[in-house]
């Protein structure tokens, strides 16, 4: 019985044991590559995608779980035109990525908290930026937040509509 | 910028060897002849002429192996280093493209392929000068022969924070302007003009005389029949444009969209996914396993028994490590069943204090300087654990007698011949296509890469390709650690508040010598290395040795300042050599960090000094405990001299994520052992500082002496461990012995 939701704004069904994680779908069956697999117990947030546009670490939640609700990832973030959204330009201003691997997870978290708050404080940024980056990019990754503020967060509102 | 993590020195010896001293085979039975400056291996013309074939087989001219330029003015340069997320590559180029004098947006970069022709026999020849501390002996040794040791040793390793400052600076800077000359010789044929009225500029040749401009890609087929310089004059930094730039680094715009493409993302059709429990102990083998429950799982197709370990092979990751988490594989304890954390401790402070030491450095009478009753302190550090975010994955595909792997490490042409070796396989009939590395700090060296010998083990029964994807439980229970290590520092003061002698006895499988720089002038030192060996695996974690020996030393010159009853900077000023880096380095941090200034009740400030790797960095970290014990760092100040930076900008990113590694080692990280096993078991278990713990204010400031260039990647990590436990100190009267911090907080 295939799983029907929808990718980045587009309806699927989907073929996996219902047991499976979403993460393992999203890369595995519709080869979304860029949903990174760092733990899988949900402590480190690679994984993380929005569902319903809440940000999820989708390597702990099961795909019949997300029957029905719609799913944005980070190849979902650009707009039609190929353009990137704000939260991403300002990551390459801030040359945020060492490694870059945590960085797709980073930035869905990011974006989610910024339409959430629109333009966090240093505490909400401690408070919801909870994603593990090894290569130690935090002070890129906040900095980049502030930037992104403002513009970034009409942009989430407008872009994330679908989501 | 250089690279991330490392074992330079770990490449010519395997870890755990007692009593050797790496890397010195290298210099053994050396002739002396001239040598050639573009790092490439000439001795073999059948390979240089294989690779210039290869390179040119999809257009343009090869350049020294290193360098293409394309007839459309495309620069293509050839890496042979990982680019880990250092900016290592982006260097590189900045490097050669400036030299070149190319137009910026025509560069990229891509991986050198895998084969003993593009072994960097610059990083060989830079081994050797900086292991003997003489660059001069390296113009005497033959290029025959460091085209041999690079081939010898498989070298394409991306280690030791080497990239820019052996590679680039050796290799890469030549290239540039050599063909740079080459380009211009013949523009002056063709425009029939004498070869100094012609500049370059962007790309081009340019005649000011005549108004006329040649384009390097309509001079690139004839200067590529050219001999190269192999003299070429390096340009004055007060010409560059392109170095000590912060140029944005090229790979970052495909780690924003999702689109770059680690081992872990590769996949071709018909491929299955495998993931593997190796012996819990190390040193143990598998003895038994029923597969019924694993073959049970749906997706599940394969169960594979290896000598000391159990895959499973299925349809996808999900059903891979559910199939093998329903086994229960008996494994033996290879006689290791017995060892745990404290007995490591225990073994390695009965080695000190037993005395019998297996390597000794330093100078001076310590025995007679320390006297009878000398200072003293004992110092421990856990294993750790280097959590790359991206766990190992390789895909292997073995079909028609010929084995294709894709993934990424630090050392692609050394993965090869390990494939190679595991295989049976001819070297032509192995080839190992390097991707993007998802960190690595020094895990991802082939000795220590199990996964290769794996990953080829299963392709080779396999009619499909396989993708060996460990698990991050895998990932933390087999690790290559940071050793285990315990020190027993010993001093005496004079009444004037000055050493007379310092004694550093510590424990741990090898040497730090190669590492270590003890930057005070005393007048009796002594460093003496107890070899403790254990059953884990260890191996090079960001800096090397640099960690726990500038714990060790740091700390214990705070302890010996605070007995003094003298300030932690004026106590080191006091060791430091009049006019000396290490003092300007000093200095500064002092000064700029605000140290002797007012602090808020409970926050007390740290100060720490630790070259690695020919760069010298100081701290002064601001710090409090809170009330559940967990250490509050407020505020890092730091300055580096690495010399000369090439990317101001890439540079500071490695020295604030080293700062952050520093500090999340320091204060929870630990790997730790029962019964012979590892405890830990995942990221859980194993905490790393977040966002919400990483110090508000970070201030970072360079002071490019202009020394010989160091290294970037490793450099700032040492110093934060002591700057912090120094800091504690200060604010709590408690001194932190042994870390992490927040394991004896909880005691």
């Amino acid at each position: 019985m295939a799983i029907q939701t929808s990718i980045n704004g587009k309806p699927v069904a989907l073929a996996a044991e219902p047991d499976t994680p979403l993460l393992w779908v999203i890369r595995e069956e519709l080869g979304l590559t860029g949903t990174k697999f760092g733990c899988g117990i949900a402590a480190c947030g690679a994984c993380t995608v929005h569902v319903n546009g809440e940000p999820t670490r989708s390597c702990s939640v099961p795909v019949s779980d997300v029957a029905g609700k719609s799913i944005t990832t980070i190849e979902g973030l650009k707009s039609a035109d190929g353009t990137l959204h704000a939260v991403q330009q300002a990551w390459i201003s801030a040359q945020v990525p060492q490694c870059g691997y945590c960085q797709s997870g980073q930035i869905m978290a990011a974006v989610a908290l910024i339409k959430k708050t629109g333009s966090p404080s240093d505490e909400q940024i401690d408070e919801a930026m909870t994603n593990i980056c090894r290569c130690g990019t935090y002070p890129r990754i906040r900095k980049a937040i502030h930037a992104a503020t403002g513009q970034a967060a009409k942009a989430a509102k407008s872009a994330e509509g679908a989501a | 910028m250089a690279d991330n993590p490392t074992a330079a020195m770990q490449i010519a010896a395997p870890a755990k060897r007692k009593g050797v001293k790496r890397r010195a085979f290298l210099i053994g039975g050396v002739a002396v002849v001239g040598a050639g400056l573009f790092g490439i291996s000439i001795a073999d013309s059948n390979a240089a002429k294989s690779a210039k074939a290869r390179l040119e087989s999809d257009g343009g001219h090869s350049f020294a192996t290193w360098l293409k330029i394309g007839e459309d003015d495309s620069i293509t340069i050839y890496s042979p280093h990982t680019d880990i997320g250092q900016g290592s590559n982006t260097g590189l180029a900045q490097m050669l493209a400036e030299e070149l004098d190319a137009a910026w947006d025509q560069v990229r970069v891509v991986s050198a392929p895998a084969e003993p022709a593009f072994a960097n026999v610059g990083l060989g020849r830079a081994f050797l000068a900086d292991m003997t501390g003489q660059p001069a002996i390296i113009n005497g040794i033959p290029q025959s022969f460091l085209s041999f040791i690079a081939r010898q040793m498989n070298l394409q390793m991306t280690g030791g924070s080497t990239a820019l400052r052996f590679t680039g600076r050796v290799t890469f800077q030549n290239v540039g302007a050599a063909t740079r000359l080459a380009l211009i010789e013949t523009a002056a044929k063709r425009l029939d003009v004498p070869a100094d009225e012609l500049t370059t500029q962007d790309s081009h040749v340019i005649h000011s005389k005549s108004g006329r401009a040649l384009r390097y890609g309509e001079l690139a087929a004839e200067a590529a029949t050219l001999s190269l310089d192999n003299a070429p004059k390096l340009k004055d930094p007060s010409q560059y444009r392109i170095m000590r730039q912060s140029i944005q680094r090229l790979d970052i715009p495909a780690k924003v969209d999702g689109s770059a493409q680690y081992g872990m993302d590769f996949s071709v059709p018909n491929m299955r996914v495998a993931t593997i429990m190796a012996a819990p102990v190390r040193g143990g083998k598998l003895t038994s396993v029923d597969t019924a429950p694993a073959l049970a799982v749906k997706g599940v197709e394969k169960v594979i028994k290896l000598d000391d370990a159990v895959a499973v092979v299925a349809k996808g990751y999900w059903p891979a490590i559910s199939g093998l988490r329903a086994l229960t594989p008996e494994f033996s304890d290879g006689g290791n069943g017995g060892i745990s954390t404290a007995s490591i401790f225990k073994a390695q402070g009965d080695l000190i204090a037993k005395g019998d030491a297996d390597s000794t450095a330093g100078d001076g009478d310590v025995q007679a300087g320390l006297g009878a009753k000398p200072i003293e302190a004992t110092y421990q550090v856990p294993f750790l654990h280097h959590a790359m975010m991206e766990p190992f994955a390789l895909t292997a595909h073995f079909k028609d007698g010929k084995l294709n792997i894709w993934g990424g490490m630090q050392d692609p042409l050394a993965t090869k011949m390990m494939a190679v070796d595991v295989s049976g396989l001819d070297a032509d009939d192995v080839t190992f296509h390097p991707m993007m590395i998802g960190g690595s700090f020094g895990r991802r060296l082939p000795m220590y890469m199990e996964i290769v010998g794996q990953v080829t083990k299963l392709a080779m029964q396999l009619p499909y390709p396989v993708k060996l994807i460990w698990s991050r439980e895998e990932e933390v229970a087999q690790g290559a650690y940071r050793p285990q290590s315990s020190a027993a520092l010993k001093a005496s003061l004079t009444k004037e508040k000055r050493i007379t002698a310092y004694r550093n006895d510590y424990a741990q499988p090898e040497s730090a010598e190669s590492e270590t720089v003890f930057p005070y002038t005393l007048p009796a030192v002594s460093r003496r290395h107890f070899a403790h060996v254990s059953n884990q695996q260890t191996g090079a974690w960001r800096s090397v040795n640099s960690t726990q020996q500038g714990f060790y030393n740091e700390s214990f010159m705070d302890e010996l300042a605070h007995a003094a009853g003298e300030d932690p900077v004026v106590f080191r000023r006091n060791h430091l050599k009049a006019g000396s880096r290490h003092l300007r380095v000093l200095d500064e941090v002092a000064a700029r960090g605000g140290w002797g200034s007012p602090l808020p009740a409970g926050t007390g400030r740290g100060v720490a000094l630790v070259e690695s790797f020919r760069t010298i960095v100081a701290q002064v970290i601001e710090a409090s405990v809170s009330e559940d014990g967990m250490p509050k760092v407020h505020k890092v100040t730091t300055v580096v001299d690495a010399g000369s930076i090439v990317n101001p900008d890439a540079a500071m990113a490695q020295i604030e994520g080293g700062i952050i590694m520093g500090l999340s080692s320091a204060i929870g990280e630990a790997i730790t052992l029962e019964n012979g096993a590892v405890q830990q078991s995942n990221l859980a278990d194993y905490p790393l500082l977040k966002m919400a713990d990483t110090p508000l204010v970070m201030d970072i400031h360079f002071l490019n002496s202009g020394a010989d260039m160091g290294g970037i990647g490793e450099p700032g990590v040492p110093p934060a461990a002591p700057a912090l436990a120094n800091a504690l100190f200060a604010a709590t009267g408690k001194r932190v012995r042994n870390l992490p911090i927040l394991t004896q907080a909880k005691a």
